[in-house]
């Protein structure tokens, strides 16, 4: 297997045409081979790179701009392992890594939590067996506490100022425990988060209250790989799957306005009015009034074939990356 | 339709080339750079034959625009004349270049009349005393007779054309009219299919099939597929210093209608097996290739893509598409598909849960299954119990999941307390998949309400989990001793009707044992045997009277 970390350049705005389409190919600038599957990467700041390893290892690299290449900064080897009854020692897949400069947290298939300071060799806080299943993201609450969802569909706040090993908060979903696979909180109104299931259900959760989620939303046919709310809009939402569909999600017009989206082929919208059980929240994603609250759901893959794997928005850039070795650049999302 | 898909993987060919002649050139290495560009000649071979095929099977020319095709094919595959047509056409005097004439001839021989017209005009202007050749040579050159691609002449007529200025050629060779000149004399015995002059200039056409193709264009230009073979005689050129090549035995087989031949040899030829794969599968939606049935029972078409399948399936990533192979092949796809999935490596969650899925869509229950078990026994020796409980549930494997179970309990047994507290508190439905996860939760349950001091609820649970049968036979001894501090509250917990039941299944439980397993039971059984009986009898003591009194009053 070879690989590789890759860092592309998407060119400069002069180069749209005429409908807003992005025209030519993103640039490759400089890679470097990575041992092991890539299961999740992070920006630690403008030049670093936190990447986690399906070998348990998690890498720092630095990306140095003046002559585009990329080194290693920092690795910690063994983040993440068994210890099986033979007491002998292999890694286990990180599966998820958040960063808050300089602090780093990661998570994994051996149930344990890392929290790590950039440039100390050591981690500052291990906690071992965190949970029995497998952590499958992780996600920052507060610049001390840390959400996490596993295997048997349970999110967990973390309070990381604590000495203990337990969470703080366990919520888990009504009916069937189906595995959680991602997770991100609002950027704003930080009591909202929202995991995806292996189910491809989408759920709303308010931590304030009550330790089940807000609303069950039913998205995709196949495990939801990644969600994320937009950072700077976040009445919208994007989530990825399996079934090779990644979704658009926008509670932020009113019904009576016609919805006007421009995206490339597939528009299958649909409306959905929220199953909610807690009440009167202010913003849409808790929402219960279903007259008034319409929320707008699109499908951006006109002809989806395998699996969307990872997505990442920022500002009115769309990237995403598919099993068909495909990566896509969406540069005029809410045009 | 289907010679839109064959364009298709031509130019996906040829985009593999490219890229591989951009790694040739830019590789530092000579050993790599030898290596990309054997690739590319390889690749460029593959988009020859592919190309030939396409032409002769896929889009089965007819007579006329048979050839037309093949004088395409040809332009576009012999590029060893090329720099030398750049260096003549860029030289700032054509006419006087020493190569001159030979780019001419170039251009002649495939049957490129408007370039040679336009390259001989400057000669004309040079040279004022042959203007009157020019003239001649460039008006038949202009007259000469080509099928055309639309319905506009019948192959009849066209013949008839072509009769008449073929004799037309011949009269002013035999006039003499270019005898001065010793070029245009053997252009105009190429125009009238003179096999000895177009042999003359083997090297400006270097491949026999491209001599083949220019005496088609000056002998025969109606030629009818089928009459190709006869014309596709490599010896006459090669002239028996060279042997034949692999690629010459496929081109060949290919003129004269042989597929299967052709899918053999490029099945021994090349290495790998897409060519042929796709080249078959591509005749077989043709309906060319009869359903020739192998010894094992599938067809030719099946048996590529099958083998071509299987060696994706030895690929860290290719493996998905494997499975849509295996998925367009009906007799032994779905078969190959079963026993090549549970084979993957799955060394994360994620790519196992990305086959879990793939068979799932698919009904392969059994692989589901199986690959779940794998996945919750690698899981139960790295001691993580959720995550094995969660395989499970997935699998809705009833019998792992009391496996599992089991193992909670030991662990209960052996240190005191449960471990992954986290898991057993919030079993949830899943609960019910199997009577001992059913037992583990509310055994927990039990504990978690003595905890709470809510004692007459816990000692209710305790005394259903027994009655009830939750419970295995193996723990009730584990489960009397938890009633013991119950039993010895200050407050009476148990009724009478409890008590009596609780006694009940103690006699029970040492009524079972056998004589010999008596003998072998240590003081600590014996005792704790009697400890229970002297805690029920005290407890239905008190219970007797309390409950005695409170009728009482």
């Amino acid at each position: 297997q070879d690989n590789r970390i890759s860092i592309w350049s998407v060119g400069d705005l002069g180069n749209v045409g005429l409908s807003g389409e992005y025209q030519g190919e993103p640039q490759l600038l400089c890679d470097i081979r990575h041992n092991g599957d890539v299961m999740e990467m992070q920006f630690l700041d403008q030049e670093r790179i936190v990447v986690a390893s399906s070998t348990g290892t998690v890498t720092v690299f630095r990306h140095h701009q003046n002559n585009q290449t990329l080194s290693v900064s920092q690795r910690w080897e063994k983040a993440h392992y068994h210890v099986d009854q033979d007491t002998s020692c292999c890694g286990a897949a990180c599966t998820g890594v958040i960063c808050n400069n300089p602090e780093i947290v990661t998570v994994g298939e051996d149930g344990r939590i890392n929290l790590f300071r950039v440039d100390q060799k050591d981690a500052i806080r291990t906690i071992d067996n965190a949970d029995s299943s497998t952590l499958h993201a992780v996600t920052f609450l507060r610049t001390t506490e840390i959400l996490t969802v596993n295997s048997i569909g349970q999110l967990k706040i973390w309070d990381l100022r604590q000495q203990t090993n337990e969470p703080s908060q366990i919520f888990s979903l009504t009916g069937d425990r189906v595995p959680l696979h991602c997770v991100d909180r609002h950027p704003n109104q930080q009591h909202i988060v929202a995991t995806g299931g292996q189910d491809g259900m989408l759920s709303i959760w308010d931590i304030r209250q009550g330790t089940m989620p807000v609303s069950l939303l039913n998205a995709h046919e196949a495990e939801m790989w990644e969600v994320h709310f937009h950072p700077s809009n976040p009445d919208h939402l994007f989530t990825c799957s399996e079934d090779g569909s990644l979704w658009h999600w926008d509670t932020s017009r009113d019904v009576s306005e016609k919805p006007s989206f421009l995206h490339q082929g597939g528009r299958s919208t649909a409306y959905f009015s929220h199953n909610t059980v807690n009440q009167s929240v202010i913003s849409a994603w808790l929402s219960n009034d279903p007259t008034k609250d319409r929320m707008e759901i699109t499908n951006l893959i006109p002809n989806q074939t395998l699996s969307v794997n990872s997505l990442d928005i920022l500002g009115p850039c769309l990237v995403y990356g598919t099993d068909a070795e495909a990566i896509y650049v969406n540069r005029q999302l809410f045009a | 339709r289907l010679v839109q898909v064959s364009k298709n993987y031509r130019s996906v060919m040829r985009a593999c080339m490219e890229d591989m002649h951009q790694a040739a050139i830019s590789a530092r290495d000579p050993a790599l750079h030898s290596q990309y560009s054997t690739q590319v000649s390889i690749l460029s071979a593959m988009e020859l034959i592919w190309n030939l095929c396409e032409i002769l099977f896929v889009e089965a020319a007819a007579a006329g625009t048979l050839l037309l095709r093949l004088l395409d094919w040809v332009r576009l595959h012999i590029c060893d004349v090329d720099n030398m047509v750049r260096e003549v056409l860029s030289s700032e005097n054509p006419s006087k270049h020493e190569l001159f004439w030979n780019v001419v001839d170039v251009f002649v021989l495939q049957g490129r009349m408007d370039e040679a017209r336009h390259l001989l005009s400057k000669e004309a202007s040079a040279d004022p005393t042959s203007v009157n050749m020019y003239k001649i040579l460039d008006d038949l050159m202009k007259k000469m007779p080509v099928p055309s691609l639309g319905n506009t002449q019948t192959l009849t007529e066209m013949e008839l054309k072509w009769q008449h200025w073929h004799e037309e050629c011949q009269r002013y060779l035999q006039n003499g009219t270019f005898a001065s000149n010793s070029h245009m004399e053997s252009i105009c015995k190429i125009l009238l299919g003179d096999e000895d002059a177009i042999l003359e200039k083997k090297e400006l056409m270097t491949t026999w099939y491209h001599f083949l193709v220019t005496r088609l264009l000056y002998s025969r230009p109606t030629v009818k597929p089928m009459e190709l073979r006869f014309y596709a005689q490599m010896d006459l050129f090669l002239g028996g210093e060279s042997s034949p090549e692999p690629l010459d035995m496929i081109l060949m087989a290919a003129f004269e209608f042989e597929m299967h031949q052709v899918i053999k040899e490029c099945s021994i030829a090349l290495s790998n097996w897409w060519f042929v794969a796709h080249l078959t599968d591509l005749l077989d939606h043709c309906k060319l290739l009869q359903s020739h049935n192998l010894y094992f029972g599938s067809n030719m078409r099946e048996f590529l893509l099958l083998e071509y399948a299987s060696g994706l399936f030895s690929h860290h990533s290719l493996w998905q598409l494997g499975v849509d192979y295996f998925d367009h092949c009906p007799e032994y796809g779905r078969v190959y598909l079963e026993l090549h999935i549970e084979r993957i490596p799955l060394n994360t969650e994620q790519k196992a849960l990305k086959v879990l899925r793939i068979c799932e869509q698919r009904q392969m229950h059994e692989q589901v299954r199986s690959i779940c078990k794998i996945m919750a026994m690698k899981a139960l020796r790295n001691n993580r119990l959720g995550s094995a409980l969660s395989w499970s549930i997935r699998a809705k494997d009833a019998a792992f999941a009391t496996l599992i179970s089991d193992r909670f309990l030991k662990d209960y047994c052996e240190r005191g307390c449960f471990s992954d507290l986290d898991l057993i508190d919030n079993l949830g439905p899943s609960m019910l998949l199997s009577d001992r996860l059913t037992f583990l939760g509310k055994y927990r349950e039990f504990h978690r309400l003595y905890g709470e001091k809510r004692f007459s609820e816990a000692a209710k649970l305790l005394l259903m989990l027994m009655t009830a049968h939750i419970a295995p036979c193996s723990f009730w001894m584990t489960l009397l001793t938890d009633a013991l501090p119950l039993l010895e509250q200050k407050e009476v917990v148990f009724s009478a009707e409890q008590t009596y039941e609780l006694m009940r299944c103690l006699e029970d439980l040492t009524a079972g044992k056998s004589e010999k397993q008596k003998f072998q039971d240590d003081d600590v059984e014996t005792t704790k045997v009697e400890m229970l009986r002297l805690a029920l009898a005290r407890n239905l003591a008190r219970v007797i009277v309390k409950e005695g009194t409170l009728e009482g009053s």
